[in-house]
């Protein structure tokens, strides 16, 4: 998958775990502080990541993707 | 629709992952009356997002630490339900750092802490639901096969699990007289919230899924479906039993 792929399915996973707008959702979004998840909202974000890319996050990574551009990086490699 | 008339709690749901909530929709869709259970306020906004507008459902907030809080919720499923046909219950919970590094460093508070949620908690909750409970009521609890073997990983919360298969006996013990049977469901392990503080998850789950005889997966939809099973009358008779729900992982020599 490339990149962008990426960036499309994690955008769309983040608008519907984290109800925010299409244009909130940017790489450089971090999920606490841009998008106001917290850290029951950012596990379960995770756990819906897993299931489109079918990955394993395991919660030590999760501590790292702070960002969208940092999932993307995470998933893209 | 076997559990057409009965009503029971299932104890507590944090989101669609959590194995209680595929009990409670295996229960809702067999056709009982489902009172779901959520630890604090912020979980009680997040259930209520899952139930909103199906009415087979009801919310309540209750926290196994706080006896009031129980006190509380028996008036509050009297007042619902009057009576209840069943009693699930599905929280357990040990300090992560406690589930993170070797079984021998446990601390005491964390032991303290995972038996008093885990497993005391069932006894707290079928002592406060007693008069509520009809004749025949079914009580269930979920365990997991590191009470009887040492997994990698589930440390503590594998010792807690022991007392509580242990607690059922006796609760089956004590419960019969008016019929009420008490059993233990035990999955394999489920990718949900309490589940992933348990180090390497990914690879326990792969280590099972490939051993196991069933080839196919067990997962929150199997716990439901074999909920519904001792919901029913169909086990009348049945009780301190535990069943695996592990498309068989507990008896293969592979
Ligand atoms: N997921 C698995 O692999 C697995 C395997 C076997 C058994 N189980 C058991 O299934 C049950 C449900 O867990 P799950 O995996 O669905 O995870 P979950 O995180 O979705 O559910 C655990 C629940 O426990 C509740 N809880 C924790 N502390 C509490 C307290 N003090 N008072 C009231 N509620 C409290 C939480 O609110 C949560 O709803 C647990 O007993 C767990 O040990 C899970």
């Amino acid at each position: 998958m490339d990149r962008n792929e990426v960036f499309e399915k994690v955008k769309k996973v983040t608008i519907e775990q984290l109800g925010v707008k299409e244009g909130e959702v940017n790489e450089s979004s971090s999920f606490t502080e841009d998008l106001g998840a917290d850290s029951l909202d950012v596990v379960e974000l995770v756990m819906a990541l897993e299931d489109e890319f079918g990955a394993d996050i395991p919660d030590d990574d999760v501590q790292n993707l702070k960002t969208v551009g940092n999932v993307v990086d995470y998933l893209a490699k | 629709m076997l559990l057409k008339g009965k009503k029971g709690l299932v104890l507590n749901v944090t989101n669609k992952n959590s194995i209680g909530w595929g009990i409670a929709e295996a229960a809702a869709e067999y056709g009982a009356e489902v009172g779901i259970g959520a630890q604090n306020a912020d979980m009680t906004s997040r259930v209520q997002k899952l139930i909103d507008g199906n009415d087979a459902y009801k919310l309540f907030e209750i926290d196994f630490q706080d006896d009031a809080q129980m006190g509380v919720l028996v008036e509050q499923v009297k007042r619902t339900y009057g009576k209840i046909d069943f009693l699930v219950h599905a929280a357990a919970y040990a300090p992560r750092e406690d589930l993170q590094g070797r079984f021998i460093d446990t601390s005491r508070a964390g032991f303290s802490l995972a038996m008093e949620v885990s497993c005391y908690s069932l006894i707290t909750l079928c002592r406060a639901m007693e008069p509520l409970l009809n004749d025949d009521a079914s009580v269930m609890t979920l365990s997991y096969l590191g009470s009887t073997r040492a997994v990698d990983g589930y440390n503590v919360m594998g010792v807690a699990k022991a007392g509580l298969e242990s607690t059922v006996r006796y609760l089956a013990a004590d419960l019969g007289d008016r019929g009420i049977r008490v059993n233990t469901l035990s999955p394999g392990p489920v990718n949900t919230i309490s589940a992933r503080g348990v180090k390497d998850l990914a690879g326990i789950l792969e280590r099972v899924h490939e051993r196991a005889p069933l080839k196919r997966p067990y997962g929150q939809r199997e716990c439901g479906l074999n909920a519904v099973y001792l919901m029913s009358d169909l086990s009348l008779g049945v009780t301190g039993q535990l069943i695996y729900i592990d498309s068989g992982f507990n008896v293969s020599g592979r």
